[in-house]
This record gives structure tokens, sequence and C-alpha cells, in this order.
């Protein structure tokens, strides 16, 4: 293949859309509308339009918050974590995954803010000292989250960025459209000098090594918000890695579910093969085994303890008012992932499809579970209200968080380079091996 | 003594790594290449050894450390308010922040030191730059004495150059 090739395919994909593309964005923009009026009836009427009852005070936004969050996860899985790993296959998916990851974690942010109900005061998470004279309370695992996501944020949304830098620059140098002074600014004057390569290669290997932690911190801090409470369903020490877990896993639905019809819209088949899908499936199999171990493992201890009121939760949770919902979830994450184990279906595209989605309505459904399932359930049989039934209001705003993440996934892979043409180029020059990015440079 | 500036235009990057090493050994010039993707033949030619990013890194993230640790330990002592029957100054809680903090202003203070380092950003190109540069073309630029001028020339074509341009002189 060519580097011109290369260079012609893939900025190619930034030419005027066909009506497909502007149906699915006409789509996305009527479901957001939908979400804003949701959220500007929220903000008019008061957080009691949500069907928030006590003591389930924690429910769909917060279900939300912790699903986009885990969505993100995968992204830095593929774009940083297999590179340090030397995965060469991930050339072709990582930049889709990378702007995947950027933009659920903007989605994410917004439901703590949504969750406030006076979201006018969100700045009052910001340390420094608000009206009342008072610092945060940085004993809270709720301050970790600012500093977890807006780190994460700020962190992924760089890496996407200067990754894409050689690439806006060859937009820069063939696109001639309006466009083409978005990339002349946003290429910083790139020219592709060995100076500039070398510190751009050292750039990118530590931005790899830095985001590695980081991701595991986010859904580990993420994970405290609940963990460190003492309710009876949240109060466990193996949060931490089961809800990381659980993030790749339900990212790596997500990344498939986008690249499916991507790759066909976008004509990247040559680049974007079954070998891709097929390895992105085989990583779905570990992670959905260990997600399976953590539901063992909770009902396990509960009984193992002999603690009551653990106890108590996790039978309701099997046999309650919830038991459909967790025995979906169940299905969903532990018994269809299973089939992968089948190379048929690991090369099957409409099966993965389809089982992308069970899997993230399995992975949404695992934390509605946890969070308003454990709420609904508390110590005193007074309180225990069954199950949560959302409001009008809520399904608005998170079909409005879906329209949201989609659109900006739309606007970004018909103007920027949705595949990394310097690291496919760079794959082509050593004969198809890994790309040779590393943290130390041949000298 | 003026200035000139040569570009040899390649098709493939050997031939640029090949004619970035013959000028730079007989010392005809400054050199630089181009490249539309990292070449370590045209690194090892060129390369003054590892990139300084790495400093960069390492102080953002001993600053990010010690701001992480510094800010709730100040903010507690300022507002001291017990919470959960903890001490004042918990020292566990506090490394969640430290640990962000540090990450942040380390990735923050690397890509200080990547535009720093590289230039960026810059207004131009350069007069001999070429957009085929970020497709499927090398180039390597030789800023020597005019004196130097036929010497740096013969060596990029020798190498095979497409395409030799030079400005000023």
């Amino acid at each position: 293949m060519s580097f011109r090739k290369i260079n012609d395919d893939i900025l190619r994909t930034l030419q005027a859309p066909g009506p497909l593309y502007f149906a699915g964005l006409g789509l996305v923009l009527a479901v957001l509308l939908w979400g804003i009026y949701g959220w500007t009836h929220q903000i008019q009427v008061g957080l009691g339009v949500a069907g928030y009852e006590p003591p389930i005070l924690w429910a769909v936004y917060i279900t939300n918050f912790v699903f986009w969050i885990g969505i993100a996860h995968s992204g830095t899985l593929i774009s940083a974590v297999l590179f340090l790993f030397r995965a060469r296959w991930r050339t072709a998916v990582a930049r889709a995954s990378e702007a995947m990851t950027v933009f659920a974690v903007m989605t994410a942010g917004l439901f703590p803010i949504i969750h406030l109900g006076r979201s006018w005061l969100v700045y009052w998470l910001i340390p420094y000292p608000n009206e009342r004279g008072l610092w945060v309370n940085f004993r809270s695992p709720l301050i970790w989250d600012v500093f977890a996501i807006t780190t994460y944020l700020t962190v992924s949304a760089l890496f996407l960025y200067l990754g894409l830098i050689p690439d806006l620059a060859s937009a820069r140098d063939r696109i001639q459209d309006g466009r083409r002074h978005l990339y002349r600014a946003l290429a910083l004057g790139w020219r592709g000098t060995d100076r500039q390569w070398r510190h751009f290669n050292s750039l990118y290997g530590f931005f790899a090594a830095l985001a590695t932690p980081l991701v595991v911190s986010v859904h580990s801090v993420v994970s405290w918000d609940f963990a460190m409470s003492i309710l009876p369903g949240w109060h466990s020490t193996i949060f931490a890695p089961y809800f990381v877990a659980g993030a790749i896993f339900s990212g790596l639905a997500m990344v498939i579910t986008l690249l499916i019809p991507m790759r066909t819209l976008l004509h990247l088949e040559e680049y974007i093969t079954l070998q891709h899908f097929e390895n992105l499936a085989k990583l779905i199999i570990p992670t959905s085994l260990i997600v399976s171990y953590a539901y063992v493992i909770e009902f396990f201890i509960a009984w193992y303890t002999g603690n009551v009121f653990e106890r108590g939760t996790f039978v309701d949770r099997a046999s309650g008012s919830y038991a459909p919902l967790f025995w979906t979830t169940v299905v969903c994450n532990c018994v269809i992932p299973l089939s992968l184990f089948w190379k048929r279906v690991r090369t099957n595209l409409g099966a993965l499809f389809v089982i992308s989605i069970l899997i993230n309505i399995g992975m949404w459904l695992e934390r509605f579970v946890i969070i308003a399932g454990s709420l609904a359930h508390s110590f005193d049989p007074a309180e225990w209200v069954g199950l949560y039934r959302p409001t009008w209001v809520e399904a608005a705003i998170t079909a409005g968080s879906f329209a949201w993440f989609f659109l900006f996934f739309l606007l970004f892979v018909k103007n920027f380079p949705a595949i990394s043409m310097t690291e496919v180029k760079e794959m082509t020059a050593h004969g198809g091996a890994t790309p040779s990015h590393s943290l130390e440079p041949s000298s | 003594m003026s200035q000139i500036h040569i570009l040899g235009i390649f098709d493939e990057a050997p031939k640029a790594a090949a004619a970035a090493d013959a000028l730079r050994t007989d010392r005809l010039g400054d050199v630089t290449a181009y490249a539309p993707a990292l070449d370590h033949g045209i690194d090892a030619a060129l390369g003054p050894g590892k990139s300084p990013v790495r400093v960069f890194t390492l102080v953002g993230g001993i600053l990010g450390c010690v701001l992480g640790f510094a800010f709730p330990i100040y903010t507690v002592l300022d507002s001291p308010i017990i919470t959960g029957g903890k001490p004042i100054v918990s020292i566990p809680p506090f490394v969640v922040i430290a640990f962000e903090l540090t990450i942040l202003l380390a990735a923050l203070m690397t890509v200080a030191g990547f535009l720093l380092l590289s230039g960026l950003p810059r207004v131009g190109r350069g007069a001999l730059y070429d957009p085929r540069f970020t497709e499927d073309r090398w180039g390597v630029l030789v800023v020597c004495v005019s004196e130097r001028a036929d010497a740096a020339r013969a060596r990029l074509t020798q190498a095979g150059a497409e395409e030799v341009r030079h400005a000023g002189g």
C-alpha cells in the first residue's frame, strides 16, 4: 500500500457526506433537542420531576454517569495500553476509540451537573472557598471524582489532539475547502521535521504511559463513590477492579457498535478488517469473565460473611423487584459474551453488532441495579420501596445523552481523519510490523 | 559569506536518510529532514539522542505530586472541620488527589516540552517546504555557506534526490 493511497483513502472520508449521514445527524439532533427540553423542564420545575423517592436519591443520572465513564475506558485501553504492549493491530482502530473516549467523558461529565438539580451551583465542586467561606471536602470520594474526571478529560483530549497533529498537517496540505483554515490553525505549523518527529515520538510514549495508570484510577475513584459508603450492595472492597473490568468490557462493546457502521459508511474496509473486530471480540471475553467472577464473588461474600443486611440485599437483588433487571444483566454480560469463544461468531459482523448492543444494555442495567437496587433495599425495612420508576424527564435526558455522544462522533468522523494516517504509513514502511513509536527513541 | 538553503526531495525514506547522513558526516551545514511518518533511519542519521521531553514530564510529575499534597493540607488547615471522625490532615484520601495531579501536571508539562522543543506553534512552513512532505515524499534541507553549495547539491543528487531546489545565497 503506497503512502499516497493511504492519504487518498483516509482524506476521502472528509469529503461531503451523503444523505444517510445527514439523516443520522438529523435523528441525533432531534433526540438531543428532546433531552435539552427535559433538562430545561427540570431546571424550571425542580429536581422533583425526576423519579427520586427517598431513599432512592441516586438513580438514572448517576447510572448514566457511571455508564459513560465506563464507555470511555476502552478508548484509552486501545490507544494507550495496547500501544505500550506493542499490539500492532490497534493502529486502525485507535483514533476512533480515542475520539470515543473524549466524547464519552464529555457526556459523563454532564450527569453530576444534571443530578445536582441546582446545576448553576456546579462551581461549588471546584476547589476554592465557596460562598460559605469553606473549601471542598477533600476526604470525600465525590471531590476525588472532580479531580479524576477533569484530569481524564484533559489528558484524553490532549492525547487525541496531539496524535492528530501530523494528520491535521496532511489535511491542511491537501484539502482546499473552507476547513483548511481550521486545519492550518490546529496543525500548529507542523512540518514533519526530524526534530518534530523525535519529540512527538517521545511525547506519544509518555502520554500512553501516563494515560494507563490514569484510566485505572478513574473508574476506581468512580467505584469508591459507592464503596466508601456503608450501604449493603455498595460497601465492597472488590468494587475498584470490578468496575474497571466492567468499564473496559462495556467500552469495547461500544467501540464495536460504532466501528461497524463507521467502517461501512466511510468505506474503510481495507483498513479496518475482520481481524480487528475479532481481536476486539477476544478482548471482550476476559473482561466478561472478570465481570462474571465479580458477580459471583459478591453473592459469595454476602453469604460467607454472615452479614444479614448484605445477605438480604443480595437475596432481594436475585429474587425481588429488581430480579428481572438483574437476570437480564447476567444474560447480557455473562452468558451471551460466551458465544465469542467461537470464531464464527467473532468474525460475523451482524452477530457482533447485536452482541455489542446487548452488552451495553446489560452494563447499563448492571449499574442501575447496583445503584437504585441497593438504595431500595437499605437497612430499615420501613424504607424499602421496590422498583424505581424513571420519569419521562430522565428518559429524555438519557436518550439526549446518547444523541449528544453520537453527534460529536458523527461530526468528528466527517471532519477529522478517523484513522491515523501517519501510524498506518509507519506500519506499511515496516512491512506491517508494529508502529515503532517507543519510549526510547533510537539514537 | 551568504547562507544558502538547499532542499533535496526523495521518494524513499532510506535515500533521504543516506543524504542526511552524508551531509552531516561531511559537515556541509545544518541539516533538517522532512518525513510523512516517523522514520528511524532518518532519526539515526540526525538524531542527537533521547528527546529531553522526558525532563519536562518528570518535573511536571514532581510538581503535581507536591501540589496534590500541599493544596489539600493547606485547605484543611485553613478550614479545620472534622468530617467522618478523621484527622484534619488525613493523608490516605489526599493520595488520590496527589495521584491525579501528578498525572495532570506531568501531561501538561509534557505537552509544553513538546511544543517548546519542536518549535510549535509556528506561522508559515518556510520557502522550500513542499506539501508532499505530509504525503509520500521525504525532504532533506541543508543550510550552508554558498561556497559549499555545490558539494551539498552533489550529496543530495548522489543519494537519489528526485529534485533539488535552493533559496537564498
